[in-house]
């Protein structure tokens, strides 16, 4: 009886033991990432308290941090928030929503590739940036002009990626629902798509990416709300902690929705057989 | 279900790889087309499964010309080809139509038969490549085919788990009665399985020679009659010293 009690006491020890091993390599994974930023912040703070650059040029973290609150609390950040996510999403969607159609055609139809991708490709070699005045004078500053300008970055991404992964699909897997005699649609539903999951989401991931930098693009060329506004606030109120608290946001929001994105990815690829690195 | 090959050629960029090739196959038999690689076998068995189209001759199953792939036949690659996005349990039905309960139950019997049991939901990187022909030989019977064909189905596996297989499919074959066409380039596989094995041999390939093994299974792997085919086999290919 002694003895099997000694032996459950050291089975739970194992498990909490593993636990805790869980819980200490996540917790050395955040440690490990924190060193530089937390030594970058307290290097900064230092420097500007003892007063070796100047607070017109490069405001102290602290002043930053009270700049923020200031905005926050004025209820005007969540609304620059707001909108510049709003223009973010809208242009995500719409431009991967396109980039889909013309991927799909593109991928299953010689003829549609002969038609639209010479084409495709020659916009894509146009600096996407130069479309903004374009697209200003047809569109005017509104909410429309900036959404489209969104949604070109996003395009070229997404549909270079699906693509190239609908032309990379295996053989020998379309050759198994051959078997089974898989109408095309089937083929298609079955096989292809979820064979081109993974380069769909690099796309995804690279086109949120540029959609954040088109975003930015977008609102300095003229925008009354934002966090692109916030920098051209802060340039023309010569505040730059206004513009890097608009910058810190940036980073923040950008990184999270990118992090949303990986979330989904590792969801749906679960299946996949990835590289795994030592620690 | 019988098969009946005749003057079937195919040529690849203007090379013949066979040439003229006529084969039937009786209901339950299971015919092994053995040679060296080039001969043209595996072109052969991609024909016979309707995957290739471009050949010249006529195959018929059961009296039917066919064209494209028919729906009694199924195929056992060289690799599993399983969907990587698919547990072993989805791979396995991959192939059925029907409704919900009744596909789960069929699965259930071949997932048990082919000794997969408690690895239903595993995804194909999680198998080592004995268990993932093993889902790949249950994914191709769990339609009941009545003709199956196999590209050196153990080619990639090692000694052990090759034998085990190649009883399970003799299993199988005790219980279905199924047409089997075994593409091998092993001697032993093709004496231990087959009633017929056909020999083929230079390019464009045609049959050298037909050798029907009369012994009822289980076989012996190691029985002296085997060491004489073997031998015969082995001259007819040129190996013998």
């Amino acid at each position: 009886m002694a003895k099997t009690n000694t032996e459950i006491k050291a089975r739970y020890a194992m498990k909490v033991s593993a636990d805790h091993k869980k819980i200490w390599s996540s917790f050395e994974r955040l440690l490990l990432g924190s060193i530089l930023p937390i030594a970058l912040i307290i290097t900064w703070e230092i420097v500007s308290q003892l007063g070796w650059v100047e607070s017109y040029q490069l405001p102290a973290p602290t002043a930053i941090l009270a700049r923020l609150t200031e905005l926050a609390s004025s209820g005007e950040l969540t609304q620059h928030i707001y909108i510049t996510v709003y223009r973010v999403f809208a242009g995500f969607l719409l431009g991967t929503g396109i980039a889909v159609i013309f991927a799909l055609l593109v991928g299953f139809l010689k003829k549609a590739e002969y038609v639209f991708d010479p084409i495709i490709q020659a916009f894509r070699s146009i600096p996407s940036l130069a479309w903004v005045p374009l697209f200003i004078l047809w569109m005017g500053i509104g909410e429309s002009s900036k959404i489209t300008m969104i949604a070109v970055g996003v395009f070229f991404p997404v549909y270079l990626n699906l693509v190239s992964g609908i032309l990379t699909v295996d053989r020998k897997l379309i050759e198994v629902g051959r078997m089974y005699q898989l109408s095309l649609f089937q083929q298609i539903y079955r096989i292809i798509l979820p064979a081109t999951l993974p380069s769909f989401l690099v796309g995804l991931r690279s086109g949120l990416g540029l959609g954040w930098m088109f975003v930015v693009a977008a609102e300095l060329m003229g925008a009354s709300q934002g966090l692109g506004y916030l920098l051209v606030l802060g340039q023309n109120t010569l505040a730059p902690e206004t513009i890097l608290a608009s910058i810190i946001l940036f980073a923040i929001i950008g990184k999270l929705s990118d992090w949303l994105l990986k979330v989904l990815e590792s969801r749906l690829l679960r299946w996949q057989d990835r590289f795994e690195r030592g620690s | 279900m019988t098969l009946v090959l005749e003057n079937i050629s195919r040529r690849f960029a203007d090379v013949d790889v066979i040439k003229d090739i006529s084969l039937s196959v009786e209901k339950g038999e299971i015919v092994g087309l053995l040679g060296t690689s080039g001969c043209g076998k595996s072109t052969l068995l991609r024909a016979i499964s309707g995957l290739d189209q471009d050949y010249r001759g006529t195959i018929a199953i059961n009296g039917q010309v066919i064209q494209g792939v028919h729906a009694t036949t199924g195929f056992i690659f060289q690799e599993p080809r399983l969907l990587p996005w698919l547990t072993v349990q989805d791979n396995i039905t991959f192939g059925i139509k029907g409704k919900q309960q009744a596909v789960f139950d069929r699965a259930k019997r071949f997932i048990e038969y082919v000794g997969l049991t408690g690895k239903e939901n595993l995804y194909p990187r999680q198998l080592s490549g004995g268990m993932a022909q093993r889902v790949a030989i249950a994914r191709a019977l769990v339609t009941s085919p009545e003709i199956l064909l196999l590209d050196e189905p153990f080619s990639a596996l090692d000694a052990f788990t090759k034998m085990q297989l190649q009883d399970l499919l003799l299993e199988i074959w005790e219980k279905y009665q199924t047409t089997m066409v075994l593409v091998t380039h092993d001697i032993d596989e093709a004496l231990y399985l087959c009633d017929r094995i056909v020999v083929l041999r230079d390019q464009p390939g045609r049959i050298i020679k037909t050798i029907r093994v009369e012994q009822q299974h289980p076989r012996n792997r190691g029985s002296v009659e085997f060491a004489h085919y073997k031998t015969d086999i082995l001259n007819q290919l040129d190996f013998s010293q």
